[in-house]
């Protein structure tokens, strides 16, 4: 069996990327990836964590099953947001949505 | 096997998503223009709902396999958010009139966001605290963005998604860590196989969560988001949002990490300690540059968040986590209501197309509306920590709290944080009263009895502040 390490790196290297992306990419959209990248590393470790821990509690499914149907929700209310600024600025790039500064 | 008295141990959760999800429906039948009804309704369920929740005092139980615990501590929390719900709706009520945002689902989704709250409060297991950031977040998100198409709110609403969602990848994955390394997400048997796992995969497990719900309550470095935020959501909105939003998060934080980090606190706790220091300072210090009430008031509520903070420093430690809890509770709760008074001066000023929002627009307040006047002087004084105010007591005992467990320092910085934040807080006085000027206000009666309320309850709570601090002393955290 490939050891458990294997898919902590996985894991770890997908919730990287996905900081990377939030943190570097300037369009909404790409930022929204970037957070369902990390979100989709867990499910990774989740998956991970119940198949290398004690296969009769199923919490880890159950965890990860949970955090996709939260992710999807939670999609949902930004791509609305996303359009709706949109509509408005006609524009997705987070630079360019800053009425407001300190 | 569920059984009844699993329901029966979150049933003001219960009802209160039941009268959320039934009004929702109800609201349809509702015309457009009378939409106030709505508001009606929705302060009824938060009425009866806290009602439900004074009854469960004194009894301590769980539920739902552990997933859920019902103890002092939860019955505390749960009354601040719901009278923090009522506040919010009465704050509204002839706000989103005024401003024509008056749209039933502001009501249903204030409901959804404090049964949110509820959950955190009342959660036992990392899975719950996970589905209720979520549930508290979602309808606060959209909230934000309310005042669409105005741009400020739906910049607002972007940015306070974007950020919520990121830090609630750092939480879950937090989560998941914590499982990898004790197999388990209940806060119980995290505490019994703490012994025999892997401490580096728990305390990066521990720090994310941390690092998460510091985004959820402002603290710095994870404030960014909150000037924008409380700037462009809806005036109503954000004075909810603040008080609301930072009780959860509080509570969450003092569960999970009390209940189950226990012996992570001699690593924990410098850390918690720096993130203390910094938010107050930092929030503070830039606090002073704004002119923008909004602004200050979010920076206030940033440095706040620091303050609150202190209360954590000690949570490893058992012989002073029970006065420092109830230490932070209290201070919640001044918090809170102070809030709420401060925002209700706010909304009583605001003009639509966002104008009545400039320090500037103060001048003049004392000599035209005396009262609103005195009540904002009462607010500002309670910030700052100065008698005869709630936010005085509240400070003392955080005071006290931190210098039990040790933390002289700590409290040093606390002190000196006030007297900085005196300036700006003071300057509105000053504005208020020294300064010639016309500003004119809204009269709206729901509003007016929500700032007497709290400049009422700031007042005389701190004259006699022994019965509250009793309870919360009282509401303790159920440990495993």
């Amino acid at each position: 069996m490939i050891p458990i390490s294997w898919y902590l790196t996985l894991s770890a290297a997908l919730f990287s990327i996905g900081l990377f992306g939030v943190l570097t990419r300037r369009n909404a959209i790409a930022i929204l990836l970037g957070i369902e990248l990390m979100l989709n590393a867990v499910n990774v470790n989740l998956a991970a964590f119940w198949r290398y821990g004690d296969v009769n509690q199923i919490t880890g499914q159950i965890f990860a099953i949970i955090v996709f149907a939260v992710a999807a929700a939670e999609v949902a209310v930004g791509l609305a947001l996303v359009i709706s600024v949109y509509r408005k600025k006609n524009t997705v790039i987070a630079e360019e949505i800053d009425l407001m500064k300190w | 096997m569920m059984s009844f008295s699993d329901f029966t141990t979150i049933l003001p959760l219960v009802v209160l998503t039941a009268w959320a999800c039934v009004l929702l429906l109800v609201d349809l039948l509702i015309p457009r223009n009378r939409k106030g009804i709505t508001a009606l309704f929705s302060a009824l369920g938060l009425a009866l709902t806290l009602g439900l929740t004074i009854a469960q005092l004194g009894r301590q139980g769980s539920g739902f396999n552990d997933m859920v615990v019902l103890d002092g501590f939860s019955v505390f929390v749960n009354a601040l958010l719901l009278v923090s719900g009522l506040l919010g709706v009465a704050l509204a009520y002839g706000y989103v009139k005024r401003m024509g945002l008056e749209r039933g689902e502001y009501y249903t989704l204030l409901l959804f966001s404090v049964a949110g709250m509820m959950l955190m409060a009342q959660a036992a297991d990392l899975i719950v605290v996970f589905l209720a950031l979520e549930l508290l977040s979602i309808p606060l998100y959209i909230l934000a963005a309310f005042a669409r198409p105005k741009v400020e709110s739906e910049e607002a609403g972007l940015k306070y998604f974007l950020l919520g969602a990121f830090s609630a990848g750092f939480v879950v994955y937090g989560i998941a860590l914590v499982y990898g390394a004790t197999g388990t997400t209940a806060l119980s048997g995290i505490v019994a196989a703490i012994p025999s796992s892997s401490t580096l995969m728990l305390t990066i497990g521990a720090a994310l969560i941390l690092v998460g719900l510091g985004f959820k309550i402002a603290a710095v470095p994870f404030h960014m988001w909150t000037p924008d935020v409380y700037q462009g959501a809806p005036s109503a909105v954000t004075a909810f949002m603040a008080a609301g939003a930072k009780v959860a998060g509080f509570s969450a934080l003092l569960r999970i990490f009390a209940t189950a980090f226990p012996s992570l606190g001699s690593s924990m706790s410098d850390v918690l300690w720096a993130l203390a220091a910094l938010t107050m300072i930092v929030g503070n210090l830039i606090a002073i540059s704004q002119s923008d009430i909004k602004r200050l008031l979010a920076y206030s509520s940033i440095a706040h968040a620091g303050y609150i903070l202190m209360a954590f420093v000690p949570f490893g430690n058992p012989d002073v986590r029970a006065v420092s809890v109830a230490a932070g509770l209290f201070y919640l709760v001044s918090y809170a209501i102070t809030n709420f008074g401060a925002w209700g001066v706010v909304i009583a000023l605001e003009k639509a197309e966002g104008r009545g929002l400039a320090l500037d627009d103060y001048a003049g307040l004392g000599r035209k509306y005396p009262a609103l006047a005195a009540a904002m002087t009462i607010f500002m004084l309670s910030l700052i920590g100065l008698p005869p105010t709630l936010g005085l007591v509240g400070k003392f005992y955080l005071f006290r709290a931190v210098i039990a467990g040790g933390y002289v320092g700590l409290a040093v910085i606390g002190v000196l944080t006030s007297l900085i934040s005196a300036y700006y807080y003071l300057r509105v006085v000053v504005i208020m009263y020294m300064r010639e000027g016309e500003p004119t206000t809204t009269s709206e009666p729901y509003l007016n009895m929500t700032t007497a309320f709290a400049a009422l309850v700031t007042v005389i709570v701190s004259l006699v502040p022994a019965p509250l601090f009793a309870w919360a002393s009282s509401a303790v955290l159920k440990l495993f």
